[in-house]
């Protein structure tokens, strides 16, 4: 097949054969990706800045102007996790819910409003800091958003309406999942709210566990939910309580800016900056340590059994254990103020570092159970999907020590702020830990969705996979020793101070940047531009499930 | 073991997760391998409450190791109830620090508290050596008691800069950093290998 056949028709992929829910589905997947690219642009240009002002930096000078940079820094993590993480976890688990569940999505409406409001926050976001220069950084520090001596209050407004319409996409995915976990039809058309609401939280998984203790039969041997929706339903909790934080803080930042726009100074020491940190902290480390630990660990799961065929070990302790891991990300926001002196020694010890240290228990069970399952069905053949799963489990089995080690009094003092938890915390449990984890996803729904769209090339995705994983983990590396040497995060350094730590953390950028173009074009290349646009035009089918008898939506 | 400053947690913190990360990676590419070998049998089996056992004495124990090793820790907790031998005051307004003095004498080993006051954003208190390696920081938030109490067990001159960023007013158009101060503290009186 030629080039130019390949870029307008792809391999063999069909939009017209696609339906309703695989269509909303692949358009957040689209938008996700595309996302991913500006964000990792963004990346590489403030690393060349922090590389310093050397001749040879071919960075413009306009990027080193302080306004101009901490706009970008704002607005990079808003597109990397709303933009870009949010759309690809939202699209994929408004697929697999109906998918494991049997039964339609409550409503394809609902999902085409979800992955539109996403993505409209997300450009309006990125509009305040592009054209206003907005730029509170994404932690939005009390009395700093409202700070109109330095920002725009048009930026602000703008910068604030775009995450609160992230907000409401966000709730519009949470009541789609809930409403399609609940609803009684196909095969929980005999089940009770009630034992839906035990299956969702594990209890289920616990009563199992207890009985067995005791000498009794199992409390059900069939629960009404699979596992890894069991961990969809939980890390939504948490996703529900964090959007609601996150809203109630820029309602808050919209009051005074709206005041200040009508010529109404209202007094910022009305709130309290240190109690503004812990209720934002709260919210926000939910995201952290609480959605995308359990949504990982349920895609584990998820994964280990596609990939194994075989039942996952220990399900009734992963269910428990799901159920903890709720439990631990509503108390663990401590570990962000323990460099805050007026914060409370006991919440610093109690939240900040014991119930923290508990998320190494957590982790560590997902990451054993997923590892005995894949053992136990070995020899395994070598796939995409079995290597993206073991570069997610390496991302985390990084990630999560490196934070530990920093939710203690004693280092915290020597590393907050620094660029240790940005780089070997942030971005490798993100980039490899995550990401890694999407895209193992990705592989194994890729035929589902496209219908057996052929991939355009093995070698391309075989060169992404390597330049991903050397290329974050690189990254990562080389920033956290920037740290260790004493370079803050959210700092400018025009004179080249870490120079070399910065030059290789470029290098490592530039091939996670490369490994983004190579997979756009294989993907390019797969479904062709005219299937690119043809998944954003309107299904014919407008079956909202997928692998049982059709039902319209 | 003590550590007696930042240098030498940093230094031991750099080794041991440097091993950590070459052994994690070298089980997970082990562990890849042997995934797909047809012939390839445990070599180690772990067991299930054993492994459970180990993370929570790593969680845990980590915390009672640093609280042992590193002396800010205990020394933070109970610093209300430490007579500090001489005591500074800082304030900051609009990015400017308004300081104690121009330049901050301060004797090996003596407890000395460093007081802070934001007069409206959240800001940082760093002190930084001259290769730009940190000495410690606290955050500073308007509104609260933003108190450190440090013991200096090593000669040096130090700069001060905000560790939390503030908003772009931190720097000139240029993209230098205004709260940068340079060579504000510097700690006589001690021995070459630290302490007096």
């Amino acid at each position: 097949m030629s080039f130019t056949k390949n870029l307008m028709s792809g391999t063999n992929f069909d939009h017209t054969s696609l339906n309703a829910l695989q269509k909303v589905t692949l358009r957040a997947v689209v938008m996700s990706f595309l996302f991913y690219g500006l964000v990792a642009l963004e990346g590489m240009i403030m690393r060349m800045v922090e590389v310093g002002k050397i001749p040879q930096n071919p960075i413009p000078e306009m990027f080193f102007q302080p306004e101009h940079f901490f706009s970008i820094m704002t607005v990079h993590p808003i597109i990397g996790i709303f933009g870009s993480t949010y759309q690809l976890v939202f699209g994929a688990f408004m697929f697999l819910v109906p998918y494991l569940t049997k039964k339609p999505l409550y409503s394809i409406k609902l999902a085409n409003f979800v992955w539109i409001m996403i993505t409209l926050g997300t450009l309006l976001a990125w509009i305040a800091a592009f054209v206003w220069q907005y730029a509170p950084l994404y932690t939005l520090y009390w009395p700093l958003p409202a700070d109109t001596e330095q920002f725009h209050i048009i930026g602000g407004i703008v910068f604030i309406v775009g995450v609160a319409l992230i907000m409401v996409g966000t709730f519009g995915f949470i009541y789609n999942i809930y409403a399609t976990i609940f609803a009684r039809v196909g095969v929980h058309k005999d089940k009770t709210t009630k034992e839906l609401l035990i299956s969702g939280f594990g209890i289920d998984g616990m009563l199992n566990l207890f009985n067995k203790l005791i000498g009794k039969p199992p409390y059900t041997k069939e629960p009404a939910l699979a596992l890894p929706v069991v961990a969809i339903f939980r890390g939504t909790v948490d996703t529900f309580l964090d959007a609601v934080v996150i809203l109630g803080a820029g309602v808050l930042v919209l009051i005074f800016l709206l005041a200040d726009l009508g010529g109404l100074h209202l007094d910022v020491t009305a709130i309290d900056a240190l109690l503004y940190k812990n209720f934002f902290w709260w919210g926000l480390d939910l995201v952290a340590d609480g959605l995308v630990l359990i949504y990982v660990a349920g895609s584990w799961y998820l994964l280990a059994t596609l990939i194994t065929g075989q039942k996952l070990f220990m399900e009734n302790v992963a269910r428990a254990a799901l159920m903890l891991e709720l439990l631990v990300s509503w108390m663990v926001w401590s570990h962000h103020l323990l460099g805050d002196q007026g914060q409370p020694d006991m919440m610093k010890l109690i939240s900040g570092e014991m119930v923290t240290a508990f998320e190494l228990l957590t982790q560590g069970l997902a990451l054993f159970i997923t590892l005995v399952t894949l053992w136990k069905a070995r020899p395994l053949k070598v796939t995409m999907e079995l290597k993206y799963l073991l570069g997610g489990l390496l991302g985390f089995g990084l990630a999560v020590p490196a934070a530990i080690i920093q939710a203690d009094m004693g280092m915290n003092r020597v590393l907050h702020n620094t660029q240790w938890i940005i780089g070997a915390h942030v971005h490798i449990a993100l980039i490899v830990g995550l990401y890694m984890t999407l895209y193992s996803a990705v592989f194994v729904l890729w035929p589902i969705v496209t219908n057996n769209t052929e991939l355009y090339s093995k070698k391309l995705a075989n060169a992404h996979f390597w330049l991903h994983l050397i290329g974050g983990i690189g990254m990562g590396a080389f920033m956290g020793m920037a740290g260790l040497d004493g370079m803050l995060r959210r700092h400018l350094y025009i004179d080249g101070q870490f120079q070399t730590d910065m030059i290789l953390a470029a290098v490592a950028g530039s091939m996670l940047l490369l490994a983004w173009v190579l997979f756009l074009y294989n993907i390019i290349m797969s479904v062709g531009l005219k299937g690119l646009i043809g998944i954003f035009l309107p299904a014919k089918d407008r079956t909202a499930s997928y692998g049982i008898e059709p039902e319209i939506a | 073991m003590i550590f007696t400053d930042s240098l030498e947690l940093l230094s031991f913190h750099w080794v041991a997760y440097t091993i950590y990360s070459a052994m994690i990676i070298s089980v997970v590419a082990w562990f890849g391998y042997n995934l797909i070998r047809k012939d390839a049998k445990s070599v180690v089996r772990i067991p299930f409450y054993w492994y459970m056992a180990f993370l929570v004495t790593g969680g845990v124990g980590h915390h009672i190791f640093t609280y042992n090793t590193i002396p800010w820790v205990s020394q933070d907790i109970s610093r209300h109830e430490i007579k500090p031998d001489a005591s500074y005051d800082f304030a900051i307004a609009k990015h400017k620090w308004i300081l104690p003095s121009q330049k901050i004498i301060v004797q090996c080993d003596e407890k000395i508290l460093f007081n802070v006051v934001s007069k409206d954003l959240t800001y940082g208190f760093g002190l930084f050596r001259q290769d730009g390696s940190m000495v410690m920081q606290m955050q500073v938030n308007p509104g609260s008691k933003n108190d450190i109490l440090w013991t200096f067990h090593h000669n040096g001159v130090f700069d001060l800069d905000s560790t939390e960023y503030s908003g772009p007013a931190q720097y000139n158009e240029h993209g230098e950093n205004l709260m940068k101060i340079k060579n504000i503290l510097e700690v006589v009186g001690c021995k070459d290998g630290g302490s007096k």
